[in-house]
């Protein structure tokens, strides 16, 4: 065998035994640009409410973790491939993402709210705090209505595949203008650059982001939830039928999803889901 | 493999491929003014003018076009001045901030390949045009600049397909082109591998038609 073949031999070796390496360790892929819930720190350091959380569960489950970041628009293909084991990056559980993979109960509420820039006249809409499109009321259709009248030919930002791009391109408030962003960041910078006359997010996103860039961003408008907002974020999980409902990687799936729901349960019950939400978000948003 | 799904992303990528090739041959005709510009400026003995076209293409040749994209949309867009000027009515739109650098940086390498493509013409050649009593601004606008040209097609060519798989950078600032697109079905169905082999064709067959078009001239045009 000359040193040609033996080289590549041997980095094909390696990249089998490096595949199996982490087999037994669970590993959690998070987006780490989504502040509070996942972001980094200045030393590129993973941090945030989802961060915290995955490693008290993790030690609750007695299980190693690693924390592998993932961009937000590759998630879930990414959870699909073997990339990682489970979702935490504050994807809201929604019947689109349950028909490919499954999601463990929910353990927190995002509510989702719309922004702008001090001084827009988007500011004082006359809107109930907050509504739920579940079973939208009669509040809750008539701030619809005044919704579609005020974002009617305006600009509204937000990151791609999310639930706030399904909310504005379901109808509930006409034919808006949607403009997509690959991480919250960017819709931020736009948000304050007046490239967006408006933008969707997690209101917790834009409370963060004003809080530390010190710019004039406010919350406008109702609270969001139910409907194309989902019921809560939850762990999401490869559905066992994908890798064959009897096979080895079915069943460490399956075991893996009634593990996080169990501890899930706990941290619920003890206090500790509320513990860190008020920690990171300055309010108790267990669920 | 979902085929269902290839068929079915197949008219819409069809028609944000029409949004890539709009942003392609926009950026390809500024780029060409300006490419052919600083090739001139490049050719002049004042040593200033001569180091200004320099710094100009050895700044836009050793960046990624990926961060030139976000210097001038994210990048200008925080400026505060700059969203008081006039300015920003072209700034504040994805659309010609994404041209604006695709442009400068066809520019860039333009204007290399127009340079090299000059110094290569026969002094032979211009000597000739000097002997029947040609003007000197005749001799460059009617024998230099064409056969440059024609000299540059093969190296052109090659930097029109270049060109068209960056305006994909162009998904990066919002713009709904084929990769704007191809990434917007995969997050609705998260399906990378149907929606991208189907987007990878279309750019595939765009390069088929560059290539052979560029191929065609280069025959039309040979010297033999």
């Amino acid at each position: 065998m000359n040193i040609f073949k033996k080289t590549i031999f041997s980095v094909l070796l390696s990249l089998l035994v490096m595949g199996n390496v982490n087999a037994d360790k669970i590993r959690i892929g998070t987006e780490g640009a989504y502040p509070p819930w996942n972001s980094k720190n200045e030393a590129g350091k993973l941090i945030g409410f989802e961060v915290e959380l995955a490693n008290w569960l993790c030690i609750y489950m007695k299980r190693d973790c690693t924390i592998v970041e993932q961009d937000w628009d590759g998630m879930i293909p990414a959870l699909q491939m073997r990339k990682f084991d489970a979702i935490m990056a504050g994807m809201s559980i929604t019947d689109e993402r349950k028909k490919v993979i499954t999601f463990s109960q929910g353990y927190a509420d995002e509510v989702a709210s719309l922004a702008v820039m001090k001084g827009s006249n988007l500011e004082g809409m006359d809107t109930p705090a907050g509504i739920n499109l579940t079973k939208p009321n009669a509040d809750a259709k008539k701030a619809l209505k005044t919704l579609t009248g005020a974002l009617s030919g305006k600009t509204v930002c937000t990151q791609t595949g999310t639930i706030h791009q399904n909310f504005l391109e379901s109808g509930d408030v006409g034919s808006v203008n949607v403009r997509t962003y690959k991480t919250q960041d960017e819709v931020n910078l736009d948000l304050t650059s007046g490239r967006c006359d408006v933008a969707l997010a997690a209101a917790v996103a834009f409370t963060d982001y004003a809080e530390k860039s010190g710019k004039s961003v406010v919350l406008v408008g109702p609270t969001f939830s139910g409907g194309a907002f989902g019921n809560g974020v939850g762990v999401g999980i490869r559905q066992t039928s994908q890798m064959g409902e009897g096979s080895e990687q079915g069943k460490k799936d399956a075991k893996l999803l009634a593990d996080f729901n169990k501890a899930i349960d706990t941290a619920r019950k003890n206090g500790k889901i509320s513990e860190l939400a008020i920690k990171w978000f300055g309010f108790d948003a267990s669920m | 493999m979902d085929l269902e799904l290839m068929i079915d992303s197949l008219p819409k990528l069809l028609n944000a491929a029409v949004i890539t090739l709009k942003l392609l041959s926009v950026s390809l005709i500024i780029g060409l003014f300006i490419g052919l510009f600083f090739a001139i400026l490049r050719l002049n003995k004042n040593i200033f003018i001569n180091r200004f076209a320099y710094a100009y293409s050895y700044i836009f040749r050793g960046t990624p076009l990926l961060v030139q994209i976000f210097i001038i949309y994210f990048g200008l867009g925080q400026i505060e001045y700059l969203r008081s000027t006039v300015l920003w009515v072209i700034l504040k739109e994805p659309y010609w901030c994404a041209i604006i650098a695709f442009s400068l940086n066809t520019g860039a390498y333009t204007s290399e390949i127009l340079r090299s493509a000059f110094q290569t013409i026969k002094p032979g050649i211009i000597e000739a045009g000097k002997s029947l009593g040609i003007s000197n601004k005749v001799i460059f606008y009617k024998i230099q600049i064409p056969i440059a040209i024609r000299q540059s097609l093969p190296a052109y060519g090659n930097e029109i397909i270049l060109m068209m798989k960056g305006t994909s950078l162009a998904s990066t600032v919002t713009l709904m082109d084929l990769t704007g697109v191809a990434k917007y079905i995969i997050s609705t169905t998260f399906k990378p591998i149907e929606v991208f082999i189907v987007a990878g064709g279309i750019y595939l067959f765009m390069t088929f038609i560059i290539h052979n078009v560029i191929k065609f001239l280069e025959k039309k045009y040979s010297f033999n």
